[in-house]
């Protein structure tokens, strides 16, 4: 024998494992992708112009970070941070994000059968009950799909009439990722069917059980809806901002 | 053939190490065939659980290469064969001899969750239930009591939280509180005794679940929600004021 092992069970210390795979690489993605993520919405949350195209009362294209646009004299900030706080609630009580920053961040834990950050873990007992308030959260979000899918129609009538342009395809994108998401979150699963004990027992029991199967579908792609929603929210507001400061040329399809 | 090298963990009790050996490699080979080569040719004392072989019994559970996983489900050809393949017992229960555990804490928390109660039968004698009431529940009947999700899970492997009954009780209760039949209100214990909010939906269970049970998606998560719907909903304990309801009561045991 080499090696001598305490008792089991056998608690190891902070990122020992006998894994020989790339474990850490999920994680250290995952927290890259979610700090250049953050970073990026900060910064354009932060700048106040350049979030539309088009004329100040009725712009075409308007950056989803800005929408609904709320022209408040009394707010003295950029008007995106009376809008953000609800979809970022959104993502920060998601059961996906959660995983995902409880894993690269809070390391608990950093990679299954890994050793974990030694500390008098809680879970999401004390400290982050807080959690449990994430349907609030998705009924302002349901809201949201409708103002962005508004957006996305809005982004089809140019001064000059009915159009098409890069712009428009950019924005109905935005808005369907944001409703895939939306539609797949745990929250509304539970809403739409999941409380259900007997569906034969309920009135309209079927057509519950069926909504519920299509939440169902969206849910098991919740994580790939999270990360392509969140691209692309920040990608549309990277183009309308681009067209707005005239650095690209929005393509006129039609 | 090739040669590969094994180390295997040896000990018992509290004492233990790793030593190693040289298997030939045959085609098709499983993990398990490895080892009962090596107990067979070279190390005759070498404790191993197994019965089935088959993916079904469950009691074949192992780390191999640092992962959670049944030895006779892990095909050789999966694995790395240019370095030593790890083979250790289950890190989160206390050791009988090498890789056998004594995993009698799971058989101990299974009986503090109340059995099925189920409604009355019907005038006719007979239970009724329809295939879309049960759909959901179906899947977590083919759980083969691995306990590898037990194994793997952080809160009982780095933080062995004694309240907390694990991602294989969890399921078992998810099964009993989606079941059309069952009357016993279960969410009071669940959110306080068997600490549900430990669990911070990080997905290891499901991970290693060898029956491909969605655990946290389908079981936690459900259940989440129906903890935070009858405790943290401010909405939904006005809605039940206002019909003198109580939480956590299950129609028609009022
Ligand atoms: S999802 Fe929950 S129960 Fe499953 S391993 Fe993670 S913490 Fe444990
Ligand atoms: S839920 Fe899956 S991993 Fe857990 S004991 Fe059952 S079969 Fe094993
Ligand atoms: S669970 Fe992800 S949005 Fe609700
Ligand atoms: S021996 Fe039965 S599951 Fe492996």
């Amino acid at each position: 024998m080499n090696e001598t092992s305490p008792s089991l069970p056998l608690q190891r210390p902070l990122f020992v494992t006998e894994r020989t795979d790339n474990w850490w690489l999920g994680p250290t993605a995952t927290g890259l992708g979610l700090l250049f993520f953050v970073a990026y919405l900060t910064w354009a949350a932060f700048q106040g112009v350049h979030f539309y195209v088009g004329p100040e009362d009725a712009p075409y294209y308007l950056s989803p970070l800005y929408s609904p646009w709320i022209q408040a004299d009394w707010w003295p900030f950029s008007p995106a941070f009376l809008i953000l706080w609800a979809p970022g609630g959104f993502r920060f009580t998601c059961y996906y994000y959660r995983k995902a920053y409880y894993r690269a961040f809070s390391l608990s834990p950093p990679g299954c059968a890994v050793g974990g950050r030694a500390h008098n873990y809680k879970g999401e007992r004390v400290l982050f009950l807080f959690q449990n308030l994430h349907r609030f959260f998705l009924y302002l979000a349901v809201l949201f799909v409708f103002v962005l899918a508004y957006d996305a129609w809005l982004a089809f009538q140019f001064p000059d009439g009915w159009g098409i342009g890069a712009g428009s395809i950019v924005l109905t994108l935005n808005a369907v990722f944001l409703g895939a998401f939306t539609f797949g979150c745990n929250s509304l699963r539970h809403l739409v069917g999941g409380n259900v004990d007997c569906f034969s027992c309920v009135a309209f029991g079927r057509p519950r059980f069926k909504i519920w199967r299509i939440v169902t579908r969206f849910n098991e792609h919740h994580m790939e809806w999270a990360w392509i929603s969140l691209f692309w929210v920040c990608f549309t507001d990277l183009y309308v901002r681009l067209v707005s400061m005239g650095i690209v040329g929005d393509l006129r399809i039609l | 053939m090739t040669d590969v090298t094994f180390r295997v963990f040896r000990g018992a009790g509290t004492q233990g190490g790793f030593e190693e050996y040289t298997v030939q490699l045959s085609e098709g080979m499983v993990v398990l065939d490895a080892v009962l080569d090596i107990q067979a040719s070279q190390a005759g004392d070498l404790a191993v659980r197994w019965n089935c072989k088959a993916g079904k019994c469950g009691s074949c559970s192992a780390e191999v290469n640092g992962k959670p996983r049944l030895m006779c489900m892990t095909r050789m050809n999966t694995l790395p064969l240019d370095q030593p393949v790890t083979i250790e017992p289950m890190r989160s229960f206390p050791l009988i001899k090498d890789l056998v555990t004594d995993v009698k804490r799971n058989f101990e928390i299974n009986k503090r969750v109340r059995p099925f109660k189920p409604k009355p039968r019907q005038a006719d004698g007979t239970h009724r239930m329809m295939q879309y009431d049960i759909d959901r529940i179906q899947e977590f009947h083919k759980c083969i009591e691995c306990f590898l999700c037990q194994d793997v899970c952080h809160v009982m492997r780095d933080h062995q939280k004694p309240d907390f009954i694990g991602p294989r009780f969890l399921i078992r209760l998810a099964a009993l509180v989606m079941h059309p039949l069952d009357t016993e209100n279960r969410l009071t214990e669940l959110k306080d005794a068997f600490g549900i909010g430990y669990c911070n939906i990080t997905k290891c269970c499901t991970e290693v679940c060898p029956e491909n049970i969605k655990i946290t998606d389908n079981a936690i998560i459900p259940l989440k929600e129906r903890v935070a719907g009858n405790f943290y909903d401010p909405l939904a304990w006005l809605w039940r004021k206002a019909r003198g309801k109580r939480p956590d009561t299950r129609p028609g045991t009022e």
